[in-house]
């Protein structure tokens, strides 16, 4: 797994109290790691922390899932 | 009118967390004083608070991973930290955790604060300040709303009665405790969880009530000593945090299932003083109005009072309210019974009307009135025994717990056996 997803694994399993092996590439904040709205503001703005990168409104409504997340900051870094 | 009493009670306090560890603390003259461990206090005339003791758990000390989820602790004011763990207690206590949609209608929550989430406020818009906008928490409003205490009980246990919260400075939890009776009075409820909480000790909060000049300054070489209501060498509060939390419940309600009875709210009074934004007026009919209407509610003469849980702050306003209670009692004053628990556990703000209330309440449960800590040379003679520096027995059927807040707001709560 890359560095990146490592960090993001672990700023999520940080915020939201999950276990580690529940954050797959398909898991979905809301819907599998017991996330709500404003949890995945925090998420996000944890993220654009880490990674000092700006995560603007439109696109953080598209990061869903971990996948989501390490696609878009791969990206973006 | 319906009868409301009270069937559990929940104490977070400087002395320690829970009911029986603080109340045993409290009779044994302990003091919830020292140095202030919250923030560095150069510069502060004020160096010393009542902090919650935090620890394991163990020995009354407060581990706030008892109460909530690491998780859920982020997203919160220290002070909504506190009001969980004191309603858990209460509702605990009360054995009302109920399933039943139609219980849970009938079950409401009325949990005040004077200030709320002061720090989240002063810490969020230092973010706001040196790191912008997009900084600032998801969870910052709704972690420093004063009603939040309310909402997050309501959610923990599924209480969708009425969802309330009192804010009147120094009186917020007595008038929390009182309103909340009259909504079960007022058949609005079966059940209501009510009480305050606060957490006031930061930067911002000393130096506020420093610039007001409230607060005691002299004596961080002996903070234990500093709280000394009706000592002629009293300088100033004492800042506490903490909650406290009853669960009041409708007469037959309980009866019916069982609870355990530890008192019945009698009788409520409220008064304003409108003289000043912070100070009694010289002779406080305000106060002393407040208790004649909560004696007229309950239809007692003030001879019937055997306890009374003052104000007493430990500043100037101490013995304008020892005037007011002697004024009421007349000749029953040489029997009465009287004590500030603020003497040991600092002044709790809106939290202070709630574990008084608490304090009153086991009074009457043990029969003995808590002492006045620090009263080494009173400031003013008196016929009532102010309890100085050791508990005092006695029979104790009826108590009255008082509360006065900034803008001139003034509570009494009275509660007797049932």
């Amino acid at each position: 797994m890359s560095d990146i997803a490592d960090r993001v694994k672990k700023i999520v399993v940080e915020h939201l109290s999950v276990e580690e092996d529940k954050v797959t590439e398909n898991a979905s904040f809301i819907d599998d790691l017991g996330a709500d709205s404003l949890d995945t503001v925090e998420l996000v703005m944890a993220f654009e922390e880490e990674f000092g990168i700006e995560i603007p409104d439109d696109a953080a409504e598209t990061i869903q899932t971990f996948g989501d997340a390490v696609k878009f900051i791969k990206e973006a870094s | 009118m319906r009868r409301v009493v009270v069937t559990g009670l929940g104490l977070v306090t400087p002395l320690a967390c829970g009911v029986e560890e603080s109340w045993s603390r409290l009779l044994a003259g302990k003091s919830g004083a020292g140095t202030i461990t919250k923030f560095d206090t150069t510069g502060f005339a004020t160096t010393y608070a009542c902090e919650v003791p935090r620890g394991d758990g163990t020995d009354g000390t407060f581990n706030p991973d008892d109460w909530m989820e690491p998780k859920e602790q982020r997203k919160v004011d220290e002070f909504i930290l506190y009001g969980m763990a004191a309603a858990q207690q209460a509702v605990e206590d009360a054995g009302w955790m109920p399933e039943a949609h139609e219980d849970r209608i009938r079950t409401g929550v009325m949990i005040g604060s004077g200030i709320g989430g002061l720090n989240s406020i002063a810490e969020t818009s230092i973010t706001l300040n040196e790191r912008g906008p997009r900084r600032v928490s998801p969870f910052f409003v709704p972690g420093a709303l004063i009603n939040l205490v309310s909402g997050q009980v309501s959610i923990r246990y599924g209480f969708k009665g009425p969802n309330h919260a009192v804010v009147t400075a120094c009186s917020t939890g007595a008038h929390a405790i009182g309103d909340a009776a009259r909504l079960i009075m007022l058949d609005d409820a079966d059940v209501m969880i009510a009480g305050g909480a606060e957490s006031p000790i930061g930067a911002i909060g000393v130096a506020g009530f420093n610039a007001c000049k409230a607060l005691s300054t002299k004596r961080g070489h002996e903070p234990e000593k500093a709280s000394r209501p009706w000592d002629a060498d009293s300088d100033g509060f004492v800042m506490g945090e903490g909650a406290g939390i009853v669960v009041l419940e409708e007469y037959e309600h309980a009866k019916a299932r069982g609870a355990r009875i530890y008192a019945e709210i009698l009788g409520y009074g409220l008064s304003g003083d409108a003289h000043h934004i912070t100070a009694p007026p010289p002779d406080h009919e305000g106060a002393e109005r407040a208790m004649r209407a909560a004696l007229k509610r309950a239809g007692l003469e003030p001879s019937a009072v055997d306890y009374v849980n003052a104000h007493g702050t430990s500043t100037m306003a101490d013995t304008i309210e020892l005037g007011a209670v002697e004024r009421l009692m007349g000749d029953h004053a040489e029997n009465l019974l009287m004590s500030s628990t603020k003497s040991a556990t600092g002044h709790l703000l809106g939290a202070a009307g709630a574990i008084e209330a608490i304090f009153a309440i086991l009074a009457l449960r043990d029969q003995v009135a808590p002492p006045t800590i620090n009263l080494d040379t009173p400031a003013a003679e008196t016929r009532i025994n102010l309890c100085a520096n050791t508990k005092v027995e006695g029979e104790i059927n009826v108590v009255q717990s008082n509360s006065f807040g900034f803008g001139g707001t003034n509570a009494c709560l009275i509660m007797g056996k049932v």
